[in-house]
């Protein structure tokens, strides 16, 4: 089958594996032929971290184990989606530790990208709310990790892209709740410098994301949405509205891949006006979903980049000389036209511990690029700018950035290497991007 | 209001699929299958996920003479079974190696008869029940690329049609669910045609409305029905030519 990521670039003809259990996956590893392979859950990152010749779906491997209502403790097989966690647990007065842009993906994934949401600046990153992994290595031994049991192994398995094994089950700490509501709070910007302020300000608020339009230039360079969220009380939205029962949402779905010409400069100058114009500033009360998840609404959405698919650039730059790297970035989006939909800036907090995930404190940035035959020249040289302001890639994300550009910044990348040459000396386990990387 | 369902077969994918559907309506569910360690996997998920009564039984469709005391050992009868098991198979191995294709058989229509019969009977007595055979589109003609499995299925289809007729006059619902392409684990590294393939998913919805409805016969999905219906009145002499 012809597989690829959430950005439809690249693919590769992949042979696909499900499995119900160790034994299962274990006897699927060794008919493996040729090829190396690589544990695959949703599919929901963008570019090659999760393709390889043989892919490890654990489509199958999705059942909750246990469920400690006294902690919140979680324990699940890695196949579960983190929709599948709200939809039972919501209702119950839990939610998820850290949630990135999309619901749909799995904990497993969640764990191998270490992904972060909106709360990173308070809560660090996905893995900081993990307590220990079971993950089957390449001779076929079941591996339990923790930050005490193994904690080299943890550290590598956490935003390890599955080079470490392949993760059966895992127990994650939910937070509770007292609605499915949350407070919302949306200040608009003219320009960056008012954005990067109003970060720090409002840094006392639990949830923080910034939108920003990449197509005004000028003296309107970065101006942005910032939205800013609360769990709500029961308090806030008053004694009429039952606090967890929410009504089923209408999903609208991209059909198909969108003709190329669809995205240009002009229709999306035009969302972006439009979006800038409709937000006002103020206070309000809406559910979960759109708050956090506001392009699940309509499946599919990376259609609209047509077949050659996008590239998601994220870059994180440090704190401080991130202000001005992040004019120097988007001065480049907006004077080349490169069109980005979509462009989302956050403050993170402070970098978390496993070798190689991507958070540190600091400015981080998400533009999405369609793919066009003079995209990854352009990008190299944005590479650049990142790489001389001390920043890096997320490579969630990525599909074509160099093993340079990665290996200058990820500085414990030779201790991932060491853990992942104990565990799979001979490389059982490769993504293309791995091999891209040269990791 | 504890309504009670028993899946035979239930570690399938369409099985788990079911199981989900009436689990999230508040169904308790007794799991049977050959792996019972499996099943209590699946039975702790779902009793977490809907807060129903579940448990897990070790049953084999083709352990036939065990049958009856695996009924007799359910701790209380169900209001409804429904038979998902099958074996599918390999065409051209059935055609040369007889415990292949007798391995179909004895799975799809076999299997089923002798542990459905026991339940008819039971549910025939205490008038009220309802009965739920997964049967195939491969029963409603045998094509030359997997006639072992559906001739097997139509024997099935068969049995569930005559039962559904005796069982009216006890107010016993037989309904006949006929799958047509499911990406399951069982059609896994075959490429069917993605239009026309079903998720689990969808079955068990399919299946969950249908019965709702009281339909004695189902296709899922919907269009299965139109597509063999053409597929039966394909004149023989043109049938025999396409590479079906």
């Amino acid at each position: 089958m012809l597989a690829h990521g959430w950005g439809r670039y690249p693919s590769i003809d992949a042979k696909s594996f499900t499995f119900n259990s160790e034994a299962d996956l274990r006897a699927r590893l060794k008919s493996i032929s040729s090829g190396s392979a690589i544990a695959r859950g949703l599919g929901r990152s963008y570019g090659d971290s999760s393709l390889s010749e043989n892919l490890l779906s654990t489509s199958r491997l999705n059942r909750f184990i246990s469920f400690d209502d006294t902690t919140g403790d979680l324990v699940c097989e890695s196949g579960v989606s983190l929709s599948e966690i709200l939809d039972v647990f919501v209702p119950r007065g839990w939610f998820l530790p850290v949630t990135p842009g999309t619901r749909f993906v799995t904990v497993g994934g969640a764990i191998a990208s270490d992904v972060h949401g909106k709360n990173h600046h308070n809560a660090g990153s996905f893995s900081n709310h993990v307590k220990w992994i079971d993950l089957i290595l390449a001779d076929g031994s079941v591996a339990r990790c923790s930050k005490s049991e193994r904690p080299e192994l943890f550290m590598a398995t956490c935003a390890g892209y599955g080079l470490t094994g392949v993760i059966l089950r895992a127990a994650v700490r939910l937070q509770t709740i007292e609605t499915a509501y949350i407070r919302e709070r949306t200040i608009r910007t003219k320009n960056l410098d008012e954005a990067l302020v109003a970060f720090d300000e409002q840094a006392g608020w639990t949830y923080s994301v910034g939108w920003i339009d990449c197509l005004a230039g000028g003296k309107h360079l970065g101006r942005s949405v910032l939205m800013l969220g609360e769990h709500a009380t029961r308090r806030d939205i008053g004694e009429s509205k039952d606090p967890f029962r929410l009504r089923p949402n209408r999903e609208l779905s991209v059909p198909f891949e969108l003709p190329g010409f669809f995205l240009n400069t002009m229709t999306v100058r035009a969302f972006n006006s439009v979006y800038y114009g409709k937000a006002s500033s103020g206070e309000r009360i809406v559910r979960y979903e759109p708050f956090f998840y506001p392009l699940d609404g309509v499946h599919n959405w990376s259609r609209i980049y047509g077949k050659r698919g996008f590239v998601q650039y994220q870059l994180v730059l440090p704190k401080e000389s991130g202000k001005e790297g992040l004019k120097k970035i988007l001065e480049r989006t907006a004077s080349k036209g490169l069109g980005s939909f979509l462009a989302v800036l956050k403050l993170f907090g402070k970098e978390d511990a496993p070798y190689l995930s991507f958070a540190k404190e600091g400015y981080t940035l998400a533009l999405d690029f369609p793919i066009t035959s003079s995209l990854f020249k352009e990008l190299d040289e944005m590479d650049s700018v990142v790489s001389n302001y001390g920043g890096r890639i997320y490579p969630t994300k990525d599909s074509r950035m160099k093993g340079e550009m990665f290996y200058a910044g990820y500085p414990q990348i030779d201790k991932f290497k060491e853990v992942r040459a104990a565990v799979d000396p001979n490389r059982r386990f490769e993504s293309l991007q791995s091999r891209r990387l040269g990791i | 209001m504890n309504r009670s369902v028993l899946i035979l077969g239930a570690s399938s994918d369409i099985a788990r699929a079911i199981a989900r559907k009436f689990g999230s309506e508040g169904w308790s569910l007794l799991l049977a299958g050959r792996d019972v360690e499996l099943l209590s996997r699946d039975a702790a998920d779902f009793r977490l996920r809907y807060k129903v009564d579940v448990e897990a039984f070790g049953f084999d469709a083709v352990a036939f003479e065990s049958h009856a005391r695996f009924w007799d050992s359910l701790p209380g009868k169900p209001e409804g079974v429904i038979c998902v098991f099958g074996y599918l198979g390999g065409q051209k191995v059935s055609e040369r190696n007889w415990d292949e294709a007798k391995k179909a058989i004895d799975t799809n229509f076999t299997g089923a008869v002798s542990i459905l019969n026991i339940a008819a009977n039971d549910f025939e007595e205490r008038k009220s029940g309802f009965i739920i055979g997964i049967s195939s589109v491969a029963g409603d003609r045998g094509r030359m690329s997997n006639y072992i499995y559906g001739s097997a299925k139509a024997g099935f289809t068969a049995y569930l049609s005559g039962l559904r007729a005796r069982l009216s006059k006890s107010e016993v619902k037989v309904m006949t669910v006929k799958p047509g392409f499911v990406a399951t684990r069982m059609t896994e590294g075959m490429s069917t045609p993605a239009l026309l393939t079903a998720t689990p998913q969808q079955v068990a919805a399919d299946v969950m409305r249908a019965y709702k409805r009281g339909k004695p016969v189902v296709y899922t999905r919907w269009f299965w029905k139109y597509i063999m219906l053409i597929i039966v009145h394909i004149p023989e002499r043109v049938f025999r030519k396409l590479k079906l």
